[in-house]
């Protein structure tokens, strides 16, 4: 097996029983992104001298008879939504297109006191608006099971370079799905923490009541590893919050090996979850999963969740609307793309009293130049909401309905431990077949949208194959219950594993 | 729910954005089939439904009002990014005419 396979706990124990260093662990990563990055796409900007030179750092720390900690010498990829002091971060925006980070996001300045090693940084949607990679303005990623098609978004590079073992783990951020939906097309685990439990803080803003930055690894024990590593309050995000992971149930609590069984766990099972026109091979996939757990000893239960259905719907109201605010900062006067400098730092500025009319015009063309499509619809509609007149009818209707969808979820949950569901209706599709229709992309999020609507945690971890494609199964849980969709996800991903051999 | 071309230069002006010609009725069509999937939340009903504004329940989180600084080096990696500068101030165009 080559070193850039390993999963997290795989390349710790190596690294702590001195089997290799932490340089060539990086060097493993930097040679297939060599090799193999041409072709899936994943990464914008690679750190080789960077990420080299801090992997030596630390094998000389090992040398000197360090215990490594858990994430220690370990390469990891972030989505170029999240801020690295001094490096480009773009968020896929010719807007961003030369904007360097001034500061350390907090879930970098976590990893990078826990001495990981940061490889560099993955492709996305433009401004994480997209399901399938393609919004980006620079490349589009591919799919490493089949490169004619979408990894999934918005986190496509981090997803599809874990996926193609271009680094051990990576992070993304999910508002609607945009961590467990690329995770699902590319047959690895991702998890979407609860809201406020990870800091936002050097995250570029999409919807900063939905925004959450989460892990993309290669199995449920190296997610768990990864959020105990970001997650915790921060004074520069004052919507985190506290997290005492409560005790798991006792039914839920496996013995010495691990976690060995789920007798006496309720999982619920959505009926709404399973639609008309949903892929049938993805359905089976899902089903069988299901019978799985049910092997194990949980108790299946099926469920109600009524105002489901009008998600999706809320949620192109809500984040719209704080999407047309947040990136309202992007105004060509402070910084990223500005018709009165043009992207190029280096380029002289233009005479202020120049070609350009006044400040009305600099605002609204260097924002049509430096704004894709997807960027420009979402700030329209957030406008329209948002706009005299109508912010009863859409905004204020949306959060009145997100009470009932979150109901819908306690309710729920008052009868089960856990919720599984598929993260996709259907499997990675090809390239381009969905970029001339914004609706039926938006679709593509229906099963992970709720996760965000109601602020609970999902994760969503291969099960089978539909089409010869990965094809995801998702766990939801109440909020701050992560510990449940580790213990419920670890023993279904323990016995498929048994099963694999 | 159609919007008219009126209407989506009148969103395009409120948000910022200078549309191209054929850029209009491109966004005019997509806008109107998005509003319209997401105008079916008036078939819920929300008589006595409080709205939701935070979704773990937090209220009020507050600090101390006192201004912090940040460190130097953020600090000029801050100023370099301004489009035109003049020593430490952002340079801009005249607000009134």
């Amino acid at each position: 097996m080559n070193l850039n396979e390993l999963t997290i706990t795989q390349a710790h124990e190596g690294l702590k029983r001195k089997d290799f260093s932490s340089e060539e662990l990086t060097w493993a990563c930097m040679e297939r992104v060599k090799e193999f990055d041409g072709k899936v796409k994943a990464f914008l900007t690679v750190l080789e001298k960077e990420s080299l030179e801090a992997a030596r750092e630390i094998d000389k720390k090992i040398k000197a008879g360090v215990i490594p900690g858990a994430l220690e010498g370990i390469p990891v990829a972030l989505k170029d939504n999240i801020l690295v002091q001094g490096v480009k971060c773009t968020a896929s925006s010719r807007i961003l297109e030369n904007y360097i980070a001034p500061y350390d996001a907090t879930v970098v300045v976590k990893l990078k006191n826990a001495g990981a090693i940061i490889l560099g940084k993955t492709n996305m949607d433009e401004f994480a608006f997209g399901s399938s990679g393609e919004s980006s303005a620079f490349k589009i990623t591919r799919n490493p099971h089949d490169l004619e098609r979408v990894p999934g978004g918005s986190s496509a590079g981090s997803a599809a370079a874990v996926a193609a073992h271009e680094c051990i783990y990576a992070l993304g951020s999910d508002t609607g799905g945009s961590i467990r939906q690329p995770a699902a097309l590319c047959g690895i685990v991702g998890l979407k923490p609860t809201y406020g439990t990870v800091s936002r803080y050097g995250l570029m803003a999409m919807a900063s009541g939905l925004d959450i930055i989460g892990p993309l690894a290669k199995n449920v024990e190296d997610a768990r590893i990864v959020f105990e590593a970001i997650r915790g309050r921060d004074p520069k995000d004052a919507t985190t919050v506290d997290y005492n992971a409560p005790q798991p149930p006792l039914n839920l609590r496996g013995g010495e090996g691990g976690v060995t069984g789920l007798r006496g766990t309720r999982i619920g099972i959505p009926k709404e979850y399973f639609i008309d026109g949903m892929d049938l091979e993805t359905e089976k996939a899902v089903r069988l999963a299901i019978k799985k757990l049910e092997e194990l000893g949980a108790r299946i239960v099926e469920i109600s969740l009524p105002h489901a259905s009008y998600a999706l719907a809320v949620y192109y109201i809500l984040m719209p609307a704080e999407v047309s605010a947040n990136l309202a900062r992007f105004d060509g006067m402070r910084y990223g793309y500005s018709v009165l400098r043009g992207s190029n730092p280096s380029q002289p500025p233009l005479n202020l009293r120049g070609e350009v009319g006044g400040l009305y015009d600099v605002y609204a063309k260097s924002r049509a130049q430096g704004f894709g499509d997807e960027v420009k619809r979402r700030i329209m509609i957030g406008t329209y909401v948002l706009s005299a007149g109508y912010a009863d009818a859409f905004y204020k209707k949306a959060q009145a309905v997100r009470t009932l969808v979150k109901r819908d979820f306690d309710e729920a949950f008052l009868n089960v431990d856990c919720i599984v569901a598929p993260t996709s209706p259907n499997p990675a599709w090809l390239i381009g077949e969905r970029m001339n229709d914004p609706l039926s992309m938006y679709l593509a999020d229906i099963f992970t949208i709720s996760a965000n609507i109601a602020g609970i945690p999902g994760i969503s971890i291969p099960c089978g194959k539909a089409h010869n494609l990965p094809v995801g199964l998702q766990f939801l849980a109440p909020q701050l219950r992560e510990d449940v969709l580790f213990n419920v996800a670890g023993a279904y991903e323990n016995a498929r594993k048994a099963v694999d051999v | 729910m159609s919007l008219s071309r009126e209407e989506v230069l009148h969103i395009a002006k409120l948000a910022r954005l200078e549309l191209k010609a054929e850029e209009v009725e491109k966004f005019r069509m997509q806008l109107s089939e998005i509003l319209e999937y997401v105008g079916q939340l008036t078939k819920v009903d929300t008589a006595g439904v409080e709205p939701i504004s935070q979704i773990t329940g937090l209220q009020n989180v507050v600090r101390e009002d006192v201004m912090r600084g940040c460190e130097a080096d953020t600090r000029e990696a801050m100023l370099e990014q301004f489009p035109k500068r003049k020593g430490d101030l952002l340079e801009t165009l005249g607000v009134f005419e």
